[in-house]
């Protein structure tokens, strides 16, 4: 009995000390989003270089004396050198993009990610390095006959102490008082003779230095590894939307949720502790949908102007003529380029759907997914696991495709569409992110990291042209279907309810019903491209689900212009060519492509699309 | 006339393409309250706003103590010792009295510096309620710990959006004073209202706006005694 006890003490005692680490993450997080009301992708970047900043400056100092002194003394040093990163982030980029809409700004800093994984990659090299241990902490502690670590006693600790000192901090400076009153309403201190830039740069100090301080700490734990990032960043969107964005005791209660979560559901789940966690989010936001201690978005949280398609119209004689010769285009690659153009070709197409089905909701839908990919990859495995593990025919598997796309979407668009702004953005990362897990660590299914091989299409359809003619033929379907929908009364219904769900709601229009449909349409278009992508590479894995795939469709509607209906066809050509023109030409395309996404965001936010309508617009005598 | 403390001269404004104000002009002299009066729409607020620098002018002049201030920042703007006390009151609801007060203090250059003390002897009925949250406060005592957030800034000159309200009368006298007592303390006051009453009883000077334009420029006073001119002016 005391056995199983001191056990499940210890278990308790690992999810304390997870929850401290989570906590001193996340409240940075959930700091620099309340004053600037940015959710910082970075954040995790910061973790992951408080982390190699530590495995680099501790060991050196140690070298000196082998004392705890020294050991803590570097871990502050490598928070705050991350704190002058964020310092200089919020100067060079940050301090640009506050009034711009919310996706732009996730974008942006999504940016910031890659840039930082590739110059990570350089500085410090592609294996994953070892930290030293903290010298007087190194040894185990005897807990009713179990061994714990005298670490992660520490750690236990340091998260009450962090969310103590942070308590002061807002409660008895000054610059902690004028940090909550530009939570509420930032313009009303400016007005009132405080510099809000210095308070926003000071804000990102302490972020990106709790941030750092996190990862620091962590290196007795686990290496420093380049991958450290975005497994970090989704747990941290977890603890602060749960907990409620921008509030600090909110982000402590839902670590120590999380961190409990964890450790008793490694014992039961062992799988899907992942899963659990998420789904926790899912359950919270449906009961309290700004988390447990957050409040409702204020207005002056929100942008301006409605961003998407305003008015859609038809093609005019010459863009028809356009559209025509775009497609026999694409019917000629067969005919006249080698395998490789038809392969990129056959490519643009699907990505074409997927980028089309995503703007249906952001573009016409205001309805940010962060997740589509998730949908795209679930139609991708429906078809690759009933050829693979059934032994079916590629057609019944590509019909299963959108069916399967679609009914997750319905599934999770149930719970998704009744959140609003930044809550229902991180909702669809969330539930990407489930997928994402399953996919990952249901091995014995889906094969896990490796994926499964041997997708090919039906012998009628092997031959690279035939399979491009069956995805021009899908594809341009499944596109002109979907306009179809956004010139329908149910687009403009969508519309609506974008701009103003209220008003929407006024005129009869049962705005969640709508928006859940839109949502149902546009995962089973995204599960078609899957299907449709899974054929063409022979092969399935979790990266088809991933967050990165989801950024590549952003960037792809961002480049074309998400204000159009066509553009992200065309930001879809342009996005994937570049990209695979660009990628094996460098060694660091993750840098480039971060740094496209950022100069994308500050010189072209309309996208090509966008520069299209203003340039015709220019040429009819109108006004742009 | 006194020498201007604060001149707006042909002030253009608006949000997006609606355009709200096609050139006003006004003048506020040291030490002087002025009420800018008007119907709903008609542009009081945009004005003490694009004063502010809470929205950027289109075109036009405004002078600050001597200085051009038309584009800067709104911070910059109260920096130089123009207040600002908006219509929605918009107190930081998640802060206590004594910590929405604090938020608004500034260094005073060469006068008394107000401190919460003194404006508590202002508004008595914010003495009591220090280190409560304001969103338990009622509306009026909003309105009073607004512009005591603002005079915590030591400012030269405010800018008072709407102070009346949605007030009740007895908390309407108490505000009156309130103005009254910032014009003792040599604090100029530019304040827009729809309630004439309140206004004939601080105001020394008046101007009407309609369509984002000045209809009238000239002593409250004259105003006041002339019903046939309130009619055309003033009339709902």
């Amino acid at each position: 009995m005391s056995v199983e006890f001191g056990f499940l003490l210890v278990q308790c005692l690992s999810g304390l000390a997870s929850a401290s680490s989570l906590f001193i993450i996340a409240s940075g997080l959930t700091l620099v989003f309340g004053v600037t009301r940015i959710v910082n992708f970075a954040h995790g970047s910061f973790y992951m270089l408080g982390a190699y900043m530590a495995v680099t400056i501790v060991p050196w100092l140690l070298q000196i004396e082998r004392s705890p002194t020294l050991f803590f003394a570097g871990v502050l040093i490598s928070a705050c050198v991350v704190g002058v990163l964020g310092v200089l982030m919020e100067i060079l980029l940050l301090r640009r993009i506050y009034k711009v809409p919310e996706l732009f700004q996730l974008l942006a800093t999504f940016g910031v990610v890659l840039m930082v994984q590739d110059a990570v990659l350089h500085i410090w090299g592609p294996l994953d390095i070892a930290g030293p241990r903290a010298p007087g902490l190194r040894h185990g502690v005897m807990i009713l006959d179990q061994r714990f670590p005298a670490y992660d006693l520490f750690l236990i600790a340091a998260g009450p102490v962090v969310l103590g000192l942070l308590w002061l901090l807002m409660h008895k400076t000054r610059f902690g008082i004028l940090l909550r009153a530009a939570t509420r309403d930032r313009d009303m201190v400016g007005a009132l003779g405080v510099n809000q830039a210095l308070l926003f740069t000071g804000t990102l100090f302490l972020g990106a230095f709790l941030a750092g301080l996190g990862g620091a700490l962590q290196i007795p734990r686990v290496s420093a590894s380049a991958q450290m990032d975005l497994s970090i960043i989704t747990e941290a969107f977890v603890v602060t939307v749960i907990g409620g964005m921008g509030s600090i005791g909110g982000a402590f209660l839902a670590a120590l949720l999380i961190g409990q979560l964890q450790a008793f559901g490694v014992l039961i789940f062992p799988k899907i502790t992942l899963v659990l966690v998420f789904l926790l989010m899912a359950l919270v936001l449906v009961v309290k949908p700004w988390g447990l201690l957050g409040r409702p978005e204020n207005a002056a949280g929100l942008s301006a102007l409605p961003e998407g398609i305003m008015q859609p119209r038809g093609f005019a004689a010459a863009e028809k003529l356009l559209v025509l010769l775009a497609v026999l285009a694409a019917a000629a690659v067969p005919i006249f380029g080698d395998t490789y153009a038809i392969k990129v070709a056959t490519e643009v197409l699907i990505f074409a759907l997927a980028a089309f089905s995503l703007n249906f909701l952001v573009g016409n839908g205001g309805i940010v997914s962060f997740g589509h990919a998730a949908y795209f990859g679930l139609g991708a495995y429906a078809s690759g696991l009933l050829v693979t593990k059934l032994g079916m025919p590629m057609e019944p598997a590509l019909i299963a495709a959108p069916l399967v796309g679609g009914l997750f979407a319905a599934l999770f668009g149930f719970f998704i569409v009744r959140l609003q702004g930044i809550y229902l953005a991180m909702l669809t990362l969330a539930f990407a992110q489930i997928a994402y897990a399953v996919c990952f660590q249901w091995v014995e299914v889906t094969g896990g990291d490796n994926g499964i091989v041997g997708v090919w299409p039906s012998a009628w359809a092997a031959s690279h042209s035939t399979y491009h003619y069956i995805v021009l033929v899908a594809a341009g379907l499944g596109i002109f279907a979907l306009r179809h929908v956004i010139y329908a009364p149910f687009g403009a219904s969508l519309r609506a309810a974008r701009d103003s769900a209220p008003r929407a709601e006024a005129i009869g229009i049962d705005v969640r019903a709508h928006r859940w449909l839109g949502f149902t349409i546009a995962g089973a278009a995204a599960g078609l491209a899957g299907g449709l992508y899974a054929f063409s590479k022979g092969s399935i894995d979790p990266t088809l689900l991933g967050i990165p795939l989801s950024v590549d469709f952003l960037a792809m509607i961002l480049l074309g212009g998400m204000q159009t209906v066509m553009g992200p066809v065309l930001g879809a050509a342009a996005f994937h060519s570049i990209k695979d023109v660009f990628m094996p030409l460098t060694d660091h395309w993750r840098f480039l492509l971060g740094a496209s996404i950022i100069a994308l965001v500050l010189i072209f936010p309309r996208g090509l699309g966008g520069a299209y309508a203003a340039l015709r617009a220019r040429l009819s005598g109108g006004a742009p | 006339m006194a020498e201007a403390m604060l001149e707006a001269e042909g002030l253009r404004a608006g949000y997006g393409p609606a355009e709200i104000l096609f050139g006003v002009s006004l003048r506020l002299a040291r030490g002087e309250v002025a009420a800018l009066m008007g119907r709903n729409g008609a542009g009081k607020s945009t004005t003490l706003k694009a004063i502010m620098g809470l929205i950027t002018p289109r075109a036009g002049r405004v002078r600050f103590a001597g200085r051009d201030i038309a584009g800067l920042a709104a911070f910059r703007i109260a920096r130089l010792g123009l207040g600002y006390v908006p219509e929605d009151r918009r107190i930081f609801t998640d802060l206590t009295v004594a910590e929405n007060l604090e938020v608004g203090r500034r260094p005073a250059e060469g006068r008394d510096a107000w401190t919460p003390e003194r404006l508590f002897e202002v508004f008595p009925n914010l003495a009591s309620m220090r280190h409560r949250h304001a969103a338990a406060m009622s509306g009026g005592e909003q309105q009073m710990l607004a512009i005591a957030r603002t005079l915590m800034g030591n400012p030269a000159a405010v800018l008072l959006d709407e102070p009346s309200e949605g007030l009740a009368p007895v908390i309407l006298e108490l505000m009156a004073d309130a103005v009254l007592r910032m014009k003792r303390e040599g604090i100029a006051v530019l304040l827009s209202e729809q309630n004439f009453d309140f206004a004939a009883a601080v105001a020394d000077r008046a101007y009407v706006i309609e369509k984002g334009e000045i209809r009238y420029d000239g002593s409250m006073a004259a105003l006041e005694a002339d019903p046939a001119l309130r009619a055309q002016h003033l009339s709902l």
